[in-house]
């Protein structure tokens, strides 16, 4: 057995359970907003923040949010350890991704959320 | 017909390069890449190259023709040649000996890795472990893998880590003994392969199942392991 410590789960079955959970909230999210502006032809600023004014939304999108940082961990880390050889540089990389993420996440909750 | 040959000989070149040879065929045949090599070597004694018994069985002569990973041995030379030519490299990803002969030292280490014999506790029968047809059925498409590495060094995912990922030809195994009805170490076997490498490095883009000569599915058998994986932790 492989041991390591960086991955999302630190557990090979996790990360890939995750990964394929995220993605289909993440193409459930994509096909409800382009279903919604087709539906939404004319669409104003009042009827876009109406919708995510609501709760069912706010958890759809935040769900979306945490969606998007575990995938891109996980698909990061994946290419990170293929690519990058040297640790030092693989390690800072890694972190600099969950930097981002993290960073990513917070700011979107305050733009969607308008907090 | 043009074939050009990858050459190595570590004791007297300083880098690897491509030699190219013509060679007459002959007429209204259509031979396997292993009798085109067998002239050359007639030609060219200094060419080497593994086989053995030059008819897909011992897997010996796995070596990249045009391309795509084979046996050169069941391979014929209409279908490997591009554009009127061959081009013969070795496996990719494994360190070159000489010329067509790689290093499989890697490869052995991930087959030795799961564990490719069966473990059974339980007491031996006085006459053998009996199994029923549809038992016997399951290791159909696993248990004919030669090992000739055809799979493993056409997978990126082992290119890139081969001392992690235990490659499609070495999972082709370790499910023929999940698989396997007189085996009892399943719930060790799965132990070992839970980490984020041996098994998860797959992505399925399905290299293995395209270039295997025996007609073999790493790729399925990788997916049934997954689905043991979720079922013993959920």
């Amino acid at each position: 057995m492989v041991t390591q410590i960086t991955s999302f789960g630190r557990s090979g079955l996790y990360d890939w359970m995750m990964q394929r959970i995220s993605a289909v909230v993440l193409s459930l999210y994509t096909v409800f907003i382009i279903g919604y502006l087709l539906l939404h032809p004319d669409l104003t600023f009042d009827q876009w923040s109406a919708l995510f004014e609501t709760t069912w939304m706010r958890i759809f999108s935040l769900m979306m949010l945490l969606s998007i940082g575990m995938h891109s961990w996980i698909g990061l880390w994946s290419i990170s350890t293929d690519y990058i050889k040297p640790t030092g540089i693989r390690f800072f990389f890694q972190a600099l991704c969950g930097l981002l993420m993290f960073v990513y996440i917070v700011w979107g909750i305050q733009v969607l959320w308008g907090l | 017909m043009l074939v050009s040959i990858y050459r190595y000989n570590p004791e007297v070149d300083d880098a690897p390069y491509m030699k190219d040879y013509q060679i007459d065929l002959p007429e209204g045949k259509d031979l396997m890449v292993l009798d085109v090599l067998n002239l050359l070597k007639a030609q060219d004694p200094t060419i080497s190259y593994r086989r053995s018994c030059r008819e897909g069985v011992c897997g010996s002569d796995g070596m990249n023709m045009s391309g795509k990973n084979g046996l050169a041995c069941i391979t014929t030379v209409s279908e490997a040649a591009k554009n009127g030519k061959l081009v013969l490299r070795p496996l990719p990803g494994l360190p070159v000996i000489r010329d067509l002969v790689v290093d499989m030292g890697q490869f052995y280490k991930q087959y030795e890795k799961i564990r490719p014999f069966l473990i059974n506790d339980t007491p031996a029968p006085a006459i053998e472990r009996l199994q029923s047809p549809e038992e016997r059925e399951k290791l159909d498409g696993l248990y004919e893998c030669i090992l000739c590495a055809c799979c493993s060094t056409a997978c990126p995912s082992f290119w890139w880590n081969p001392d992690k990922f235990i490659g499609p030809s070495g999972l082709l195994q370790a499910y023929r003994f999940l698989a396997d009805s007189r085996d009892t170490a399943t719930q060790e076997r799965l132990g070992d392969l839970d980490d984020p490498f041996s098994v998860f490095r797959c992505h399925g883009i399905m290299n293995c199942v395209n270039v295997c000569p025996k007609g073999l599915n790493p790729t399925k058998a990788i997916g049934n392991i997954r689905s043991m994986l979720l079922q013993r932790a959920t």
